[in-house]
């Protein structure tokens, strides 16, 4: 297994034969920002597109395919236009708080992305509460989208920003339970940790059931924390236009957007950090060749592969459920999910304590 | 009750009517006896009529305003028809409102007064309907000047408040009352929203999610079809029909020249009357395909809009052969149809018949057995079988009630009795019911058109119709199957190429006005399960 | 200049000499190489990047819907991203009759468009009135309430002419210029001067 913790303290090194140390961390700082800010919009460039073509094969239609080989600059050509299409500026609204929504939206997102495990080394902020700072940071989105919702004043984006409330809320704590669970199993929460504890098998497998039970709960709390179908109410289209960022456009709406495909990226990153092992390459204890044979694979691709496969996941569900209703959605998270995280919580504690883990 | 009987019981009651009899009992009262009649007509156990198909009105020049109600009894299916002049000059006419004995009464009353000035006496909503309230004139009296009102992009004036005329000690005394209360929050749903399925208007007031009232607004639409037919000549009116409801161009030409033909003597040959049926077949399938799919798609279920729309495909594709055209397709006409059918007609059909089944078992598996789906669609909407009936709901929308109105069966016109097929009648009467309704018509459409296909009989499509077709003096009143319900015509004629007056009965007009009626009390995304499931078109009711 | 979009051959369009008055029109003027690439780029992105609002008052709003369907497939092209907001709308597809009361309406929602905005006036309705010339409540085309851009005629068109009516569109829109506004965007400002909404400042 490549360790690419060599390379970065190389440049590291390199870095600091020329300058004092801390030009050198100056620059690698902006360095990575930058790298962070590009990746992150070309994450949500290919996903926009990804999703685009996905649902046109759901759907016997072939999407996307004019503009570049295959449409391969579709989003692009979006990204362009959004970019200078112009920001209205209305009346009567709260302009600061409505020009600060969608930056905090992003900001969240922004955070929670950074903490993602690339690689085998690439880990940019690794310290040892990290999956408890994900989940802090990420909870920040909310706040930028009833800010959205409210200062907008407009009735469709104030029920939107209310029911986003009342939805995130909610199943954020489902995921905070989840995360609970896995962590009671790695026993730390040093996100870097936690995939190296995966090493002899992933934790889907290892926990067995009650992980099988959490990752399921993940899954349908995580569709739900980043608004997308069926839990798509906050913007439910046929409902309330466009839902809590109805009166945003150009880019402000633009940072909605992609801010939308990025936590999509972000919940399926994590769910293959606490499940499938991050970075860390299919280990089946016993055939030490074909663990051999994997590591040969760069833990990079594993990471993105991972998910890759996982937000495929997120938006089949997307493509094929109608929308649940805002009572029926918080009785399923206060009714069912709720109760039987907590019931699973346990199970776990217990498995852990009489060491049943495979 | 034969028409005789009926006559006698009636007559005993008030000695004031006056009676015609024709393909129905035709009863003219004058206006004070009105209402007392309507409640016997309404109330008696032998009359029962329960279902109040239309108001026409009607201006006679010097002869004064008045309106034609047609009612049908559900229990007895009998029929008649009751001719009101309105008293008062023509500054203000008057006629007492019926609104209290059929719920439906109301937006009728409406929709007369705002096409010609007479005011319903007790109706407590008497705002115009389709016009905006600053409207100069009564479009449909015949002394109308159409130069009269011009657009502008100026928003229009609201009002909150509604009219209600009501005579106080021999005086007539306007009374105002409030809409919503002043504070209620309102949430103005259209004209222009994705789930309106076009430019339909809800004002709803809302307590947190759920539904306090809503308050519909029409007109965005409004085009005058009415207006326009009464200065063209009979086969020139026959084009409007493709524009109403869209998705029923076929049933709707077929009513029109059904009435036609009636009135002219006309008599078609077999082959051009299977011809229609096939057509009015087809494109209820096409029709219902269509609802699933935009129905799913308002509930988040976008996928199902392009299953369904194969099918529609499909289908347009046959019609296209034959007639010429995707959507209007101006088919049916005075005399039969207006080409013959293409060679691959036959073979098409058969080739639709056997996706049918397929299709809809796909449909069943990835909606329809959905939990989510069933937790939104299931106990939502209920309406029941008695206020099917008395807001006028027809079509798979009453049925699904338990209220069996299909024309084709208690009426049947054209080749329908015929053939075999059952009229699907479900009793929850709540969306998945409407929902599933339209799924099982769908089966019995094709159930029809298997039976026709491979027996169109030979001979003319077109028989031979004088080029200037003239109509005798008399009026008619003729109702058919159409996808969204019972839709019906009023011709009256003055022995002219054009209609004196050709009023439209639309069955959309009720679905739309019952949805305030069966979403009190359920949440915002309900309005969109509840009246997308009633599967309105809203040209079809503004006209 | 040879003008074309998504593929299409440039003779197969049918209206070429429009296009290339407006191609000389843009030239006449001439541009700076730097802002003249700008420009290209940004019209190559808006170009290949309009997003409908959904918009549809009758018949020809269902040939809009069989147009986003498996068969037509409008996603080919970029345009299935139909949004309900007309913010964030970029052009609109008037599908359908407008009538007198529907204009104070209309007429907001192409204001609360974002620029660059659209619009397409699709079918005989929105064009002149269509089969409803002669009534007392239809406003006898679109072109007094709004800038129209391009005219796809049809009762209802077919969801081809809709295609094509787009790609044309698409191709106006690689004629235009960011930088200092010549054609569409001078002719907009002119009809927005001479209609001017009542109340706004």
């Amino acid at each position: 297994m490549q360790d690419l913790s060599v390379v970065t303290s190389w440049i590291h090194s390199l870095l600091t034969g020329y300058m004092p140390e801390w030009a050198a961390v100056t620059i690698e700082c902006v360095v990575i920002g930058v790298a962070l800010l590009l990746l992150y919009s070309l994450l949500a460039l290919f996903y926009i597109l990804f999703e685009r073509k996905i649902c046109a094969y759901f759907q016997c239609r072939l999407g996307p395919n004019r503009v570049g080989f295959w449409g391969l600059l579709q989003s692009v050509a979006d990204m362009f236009k959004i970019l200078i299409k112009e920001l209205i500026s209305l009346n009567h609204i709260d302009k600061f708080l409505f020009a600060l929504a969608p930056y905090l939206v992003i900001i969240a997102s922004m955070l929670a992305f950074a903490n993602l495990p690339w690689g085998n080394g690439l880990q940019i902020i690794d310290f040892n509460v990290g999956i408890f700072f994900l989940l802090a940071v990420s909870s920040i989105g909310v706040l930028g989208i009833l800010l959205a919702g409210w200062s907008s004043n407009n009735k469709y984006t104030l029920i939107g920003a209310m029911r986003s409330g009342a939805q995130m809320i909610s199943y954020e704590l489902s995921m905070g339970l989840c995360v609970i669970t896995i962590v009671v199993l790695a026993g730390t929460m040093n996100i870097n940790e936690i995939c190296l504890a995966q090493e002899h098998l992933w934790f889907i497998f290892s926990g067995h059931i009650p992980a099988w039970i959490a990752f399921i709960i993940f899954m349908i709390a995580g569709t739900a924390e980043t608004n997308r179908g069926p839990f798509d109410l906050p913007e439910a289209e046929s409902e309330l236009t466009a839902g809590y960022h109805t009166e945003y456009s150009g880019i402000h709406f633009g940072f909605f957007y992609l801010a939308e495909y990025l936590n999509l990226f972000i919940v399926s990153g994590v769910a293959a950090l606490l499940f499938f092992g991050g970075w860390m390459p299919l280990h089946i204890p016993g055939f030490d060749a074909f663990n051999h044979v994997m590591d040969f694979i760069p833990s990079v691709i594993w990471f993105f592969g991972k998910a890759i496969a996982l937000s495929f996941v997120i938006i089949w569900f997307k493509w094929t459920f109608p929308r649940l209703r805002i009572d029926q959605l918080l009785t399923l998270e206060w009714k069912y999910l709720l109760p039987i995280n907590l019931v699973n919580l346990v199970l776990m504690v217990l498995v852990v304590t009489y060491s049943l883990y495979l | 009750m034969d028409m005789a009987k009926m006559r006698e019981k009636i007559a005993s009651l008030f000695p004031d009517a006056t009676f015609q009899e024709s393909s129905m009992l035709e009863v003219t009262t004058p206006d004070a006896a009105w209402h007392d009649l309507a409640a016997t007509l309404r109330n008696d156990p032998d009359l029962s009529f329960d279902f109040l198909m239309t108001i026409v009105g009607m201006d006679w020049k010097e002869n004064g305003l008045g309106c034609v109600y047609y009612l049908t009894s559900t229990a007895h299916a009998h029929h008649i028809s009751v001719k009101v002049m309105a008293t008062g000059d023509r500054e203000q006419p008057l006629i007492h409102s019926i609104s209290d004995l059929w719920a439906i009464a109301g937006i009728y009353e409406r929709e007369v007064y705002d096409y010609f000035g007479i005011i319903f006496l007790n109706n407590p909503d008497m705002r115009r309907l389709f016009l905006n309230i600053d409207w100069k004139g009564y479009p449909l009296r015949k002394d109308y000047d159409p130069d009269s009102n011009h657009w502008s992009i100026e928003s229009e004036r609201q009002t909150d408040f509604t009219n209600e005329w009501i005579e106080r000690d021999g005086k007539l005394v306007k009374e105002e009352h409030r809409i919503f209360m002043p504070d209620d929050f309102v949430v103005n749903i259209g004209p222009q929203h994705p789930a309106t399925h076009g430019v339909l208007r809800f004002r709803t007031a809302v307590d947190g999610e759920t539904i306090k009232k809503i308050d519909i607004y029409l007109g965005y639409i409004h085009r005058g079809v009415e207006k326009i037919c009464e200065g063209l000549t009979y086969p020139q009116t026959l084009h409007f029909m493709d524009r109403l409801d869209y998705f029923s161009a076929h049933p709707y030409h077929h009513c029109l020249c059904m009435l036609i033909e009636e009135a002219a003597g006309i008599e078609i040959s077999k082959r051009a009357k299977v011809i229609r049926v096939l057509m009015d077949e087809l494109s209820r399938i096409a029709s219902h395909c269509l609802f699933m799919g935009t129905y799913c798609m308002d509930l988040g279920a976008t996928t199902m809009l392009f299953y369904t729309l194969r099918v529609r495909e499909q289908i347009l594709d046959i019609m296209e052969r034959t007639c010429g055209a995707r959507m209007t397709f101006n088919y049916d006409c005075i005399g039969g149809v207006m080409q013959d059918l293409h060679p691959d007609f036959v073979k098409d059909v058969h080739a639709l018949l056997d996706t049918i089944e397929p299709n809809l078992k796909e449909y069943d598996t990835i909606f329809t057995g959905n939990v989510i789906a069933k937790g939104r669609l299931e106990g939502v909407g209920v309406l029941t079988r008695k206020d099917a009936i008395s807001w006028g709901v027809t079509g798979p929308n009453g049925r699904a009630s338990g209220w069996a109105c299909d024309v084709r069966k208690c009426q049947p016109y054209s080749v329908y009795d015929e053939v075999e097929f059952d009229e699907v009648v479900l009793h929850a009467g709540d969306s998945m019911a409407r929902f599933k309704a339209r799924i099982e018509e769908i089966r019995q459409s094709a159930r029809i058109i298997a039976q026709l296909i491979d027996n169109i009989p030979e001979g003319d499509f077109l028989v031979k119709v004088p080029r200037v077709l003239k109509l005798p003096q008399g009026h008619w009143w003729k109702v058919v199957e159409g996808c969204r319900g019972t839709f019906g015509i009023y011709l009256e004629s003055d022995g002219t190429t054009s209609p004196y007056r050709l009023k439209i009965a639309p069955p959309c007009l009720p679905a739309a006005a019952v949805v305030d009626h069966i979403t009190r009390g359920e949440k915002i995304a309900d309005l969109i399960t509840i009246g997308g499931s009633m599967d309105y078109i809203v040209p079809d009711m503004d006209r | 200049m040879e003008v074309t979009a998504q593929g299409m051959p440039y003779e197969a369009w049918k209206d070429n000499e429009y296009i290339e008055s407006l191609v000389k029109e843009l030239n006449d003027n001439g541009a700076n190489v730097i802002v003249g690439s700008f420009d290209k780029l940004i019209n190559w992105g808006r170009s290949n990047s309009i997003w409908p609002l959904t918009f549809a008052t009758s018949c020809c709003g269902i040939e809009f819907v069989s147009l986003g369907a498996a068969r037509y497939d409008m996603a080919r092209f970029g345009w299935e991203v139909a949004r309900s907001s007309p913010r964030q709308a970029d052009f609109m597809m008037v599908a359908g009759t407008i009538v007198h009361r529907m204009v104070p309406v209309f007429r907001r929602l192409y204001d609360q468009l974002a620029e660059p905005k659209y619009v397409i006036a699709c079918g005989s309705c929105a064009i002149s009135g269509g089969p409803f010339k002669k009534s007392y409540c239809v406003a006898m085309g679109i072109e007094d309430i709004v800038p129209v851009d391009v005219f796809v005629p049809g009762c209802p068109p077919r969801p081809e002419a809709m295609i094509y009516g787009i790609m044309q569109l698409s191709r106006k829109i690689k004629v235009e210029r960011f930088f200092g506004g010549v054609n569409r965007q001078e002719s907009q400002k002119e009809f927005l001067a001479k209609h001017p909404i009542p109340g706004a400042e």
